[in-house]
């Protein structure tokens, strides 16, 4: 901040009116519609996720039948996953913050990032058309498995399409990370200089590069059975269900790393801001996103074990499990070096990032127990892998999304939000989340299956533990959105750094003006997170 | 202030980037065909025999003509690039022209091959198809849909060759800046390719 500048206009006031939103080219202008869309369809899937949980309340039927259990909890899992997981991270701060933080003014291709969005509003009428045409949503689960997505009478191909859809979107995010990474960064930035956030993306867009394509073809076929009905996954024509479980995964294991290696991106840029310290081992963290991403490739079977496959298969695919655990925990490791002997200002960011370094940790140590082998005959189908997979997704992915949205809010908004209120809302979420999804391990341990609407009488108590966890929590996300709402409007100044972060994106006003920089950024000798040197800016 | 541009903006003129964006939606397109490579290669070993006697079916000669035409017309959109390189404008759209012809040749055939199995009933749902054996339902319901996925990828590059004949008349696309149709040669260059891998498969294996 040595040289003070003139504020100039910043990109909301460089032009005005709904055209020049919905058919911008602007990365921030597409970022931003990404989120708005994002948030919404969050709200609808939480709100069908607290349906399920207050019909779990006590056994029998609650609130509704099985069948429109079925139908809630796949709306959920297709909304959240493809709607809201996917493209959170890399959509919306990925797109708002790539180009700045590699110093550069948009992505390689800005058309096809406004075509990318395009298509995710396509995917997403497609996903909502389920509700009202037909016979309703699809109650297959969101994991389509044949020969029932092919059987059942509910909106399979609209489902499915829209998936395909949505795919097609997240593809063309990738595309344009890969390339916007390989030739727009900063004349000096080299890739070891890179933030990590850009590395963690760099690794996500080849998982959504190489992988989507899978369940695309996947998911066509799906529809062509539907329609000619031959048989390709049905034994009894002769066809092979597991085939399907395979090409699923092949595509849907990768994916759950691009919903969480963005969120490990972001968390490792929140962490040094906030210990005030250079990040322990930059390229080790940036490496062990690569070689999750890689790895992440060859363990899809671990979710077939139960299913049908070779003893050796089952071992590799197990052994290879435990492989990607190791460059996960590579990333904790250094996260909390990072935080040892630094000057640890404690803001709602850092208390996000801390808790999805605890929340990761259940969620992936959970994780190691059903990639065992002997563990997974017991565990597979129950809640318990309903409980492990919110411990990432929500716990790890989500709380990171949520907290990198206190930590660029003033970027983006240009306004500082109320402290103490999130503060408050971040303790209903944390506590809330874990009275939720905590009784869920235990109650899967004790023989609970997932996916049902009903229970056995003695599951009550935890049940009920359960469904008051997603009150508290909804109560702090509603707190939460409500604070940030106020604070864009109400918030105080804000400045260009406030929090003494050393990413490019803090050299640039907040807002950023259209062309992201109203200088020439300096691009950090050495280290990006070296906090020694930032003294002297 | 506010009119402040980088040297690295993404809005420059940058054909490395563009031929690279081209190459990642290259992978794409082959992994999308790689799952029903990885179908069909289940299933044939599943049921070799029935694969077999299923593709005695397929017209050989008419599968060879075709696959003659479209490495054919691979040649010409390539030396529409280089002509294009080299200044040469009238003799780049008369070479794209070819290709689009042989691209209509390629489609013509493809028709009158799959009228000729529709006549003996065997696109899935039809008559003769339901009461055929598992492997042999699955051998034509993996021909009609790797073929027509193929088909519809020709459909596509020749629509792409034509609009890109149509920006080098409008001069948009240019000797100096060719980028376009380089990557529409490469996609088309993709259409041949898969198709070299389906012919075989479907026509030629034993």
């Amino acid at each position: 901040m040595s040289v003070a500048l003139t504020q100039p206009v910043n990109f909301y006031q460089a032009n005005k009116g709904l055209f020049s939103w919905i058919f911008s080219t602007d990365h921030k202008r597409i970022g931003l519609l990404y989120f708005y869309a994002i948030i919404s369809f969050f709200l609808v899937a939480m709100m069908l996720g607290f349906l399920m949980r207050l019909e779990l309340i006590s056994p029998g039927e609650t609130i509704m039948g099985a069948k429109t259990y079925n139908q809630i909890f796949t709306l959920h899992g297709v909304i959240m996953i493809f709607l809201f997981l996917i493209p959170s991270v890399p959509a919306f701060f990925g797109n708002f913050f790539l180009p700045i933080m590699i110093g550069t003014d948009d992505v390689a291709f800005p058309k096809v990032n406004l075509l990318s969005w395009w298509l995710y509003v396509l995917g997403g009428i497609f996903a909502l058309l389920t509700l009202v045409v037909g016979n309703g949503p699809a109650d297959t689960g969101w994991t389509f498995y044949a020969p029932y997505s092919v059987k059942t009478g509910t909106n399979v191909t609209l489902a499915v399409l829209a998936a395909f859809i949505l795919g097609f979107s997240s593809i063309l995010t990738g595309l344009n990370f890969i390339v916007t990474i390989h030739r727009l960064r900063a004349p000096k930035m080299g890739w070891f200089k890179m933030p990590l956030f850009a590395w963690a993306l760099y690794a996500t867009a080849w998982i959504q590069l190489l992988a989507t394509p899978i369940i695309g073809i996947t998911l066509l076929m799906i529809v062509a059975e539907r329609v000619f009905g031959l048989g390709l996954f049905d034994p009894a024509l002769g066809g092979d269900p597991i085939l399907y479980q395979h090409l699923f995964w092949i595509y849907s294991h990768p994916a759950v790393y691009i919903m969480v290696l963005p969120a490990m991106g972001l968390i490792s840029e929140m962490i040094p801001t906030f210990a005030k310290r250079t990040i322990f081992g930059y390229k080790a963290i940036a490496f062990s996103s690569l070689a999750i991403a890689f790895i992440g490739y060859f363990v899809w079977g671990h979710h077939m074990f139960t299913s049908g496959m070779s003893g050796p298969a089952r071992v590799i695919f197990s052994v290879l499990t435990f492989l990607v655990a190791v460059p996960s925990a590579i990333k904790v490791f250094n996260w909390v070096a990072t935080l040892y002997k630094g000057s640890i200002d404690v803001k709602t960011p850092l208390l996000f990032s801390l808790a999805f370094i605890f929340q990761f940790l259940v969620g992936g140590l959970t994780g190691l127990v059903i990639g065992a082998l002997a563990t997974d005959i017991h565990l597979h189908d129950t809640y318990f892998v309903v409980g492990h997979f919110h411990y990432v997704m929500f716990g790890g992915a989500g709380f990171a999304f949520f907290g990198a949205l206190h930590y660029w809010f003033p970027k983006i908004w240009g306004k500082m939000y109320h402290e103490k209120t999130a503060k408050v809302a971040f303790t209903f979420m944390f506590i809330g989340f874990n009275l939720l999804y905590f009784p869920m391990l235990v109650l899967g341990i004790m023989g609970m299956p997932r996916r049902y609407y009903d229970y056995l009488e003695e599951f009550t108590t935890l049940n009920v533990i359960s469904t008051v966890g997603s009150w508290i929590l909804i109560t702090g996300i509603i707190l939460m959105i409500i604070n940030l709402i106020q604070s864009k409007r109400t918030g105080g100044e804000t400045t260009r750094n406030p929090w003494g972060g050393t990413t490019l994106e803090w050299q640039t006003p907040s807002p950023p003006p259209l062309h992201n920089f109203d200088a020439v950024p300096v691009v950090p000798e050495g280290n990006p997170y070296d906090h020694k040197q930032n003294k002297s800016i | 202030m506010s009119n402040f541009v980088l040297v690295n903006s993404g809005h420059n003129r940058d054909d490395e980037a563009s031929k690279f964006g081209m190459w990642l939606f290259l992978f794409t397109e082959l992994l999308l065909f790689g799952g029903l490579f990885l179908v069909y290669t289940i299933y044939r070993y599943l049921n070799s025999e029935t694969f077999l006697y299923s593709s005695y079916e397929l017209n050989v000669l008419l599968g060879t003509v075709n696959t003659i035409v479209l490495l054919t017309s691979s040649l010409t959109v390539a030396l529409s690039i280089t002509a294009l390189q080299k200044g040469n404008i009238r003799l780049s759209l008369w070479l794209i022209t070819a290709t689009i012809l042989f691209a209509l040749t390629f489609l013509v055939i493809k028709y009158f091959e799959w009228s000729a199995k529709f006549e003996h009933g065997l696109f899935p749902g039809m008559d003769h198809y339901i009461q055929m054996l598992p492997g042999e339902k699955m051998f034509f319901f993996l021909y009609f849909f790797m073929t027509g996925l193929h088909g519809l990828h020709v459909i596509i590059g020749g629509v792409l060759l034509g609009y890109i004949m149509w920006e080098i008349k409008k001069k948009k696309v240019t000797p100096d800046n060719n980028i376009f149709l380089e990557n529409g040669g490469l996609y088309w260059h993709l259409v041949d390719i898969i198709w070299i891998f389906l012919f075989p498969l479907f026509y030629l294996i034993h």
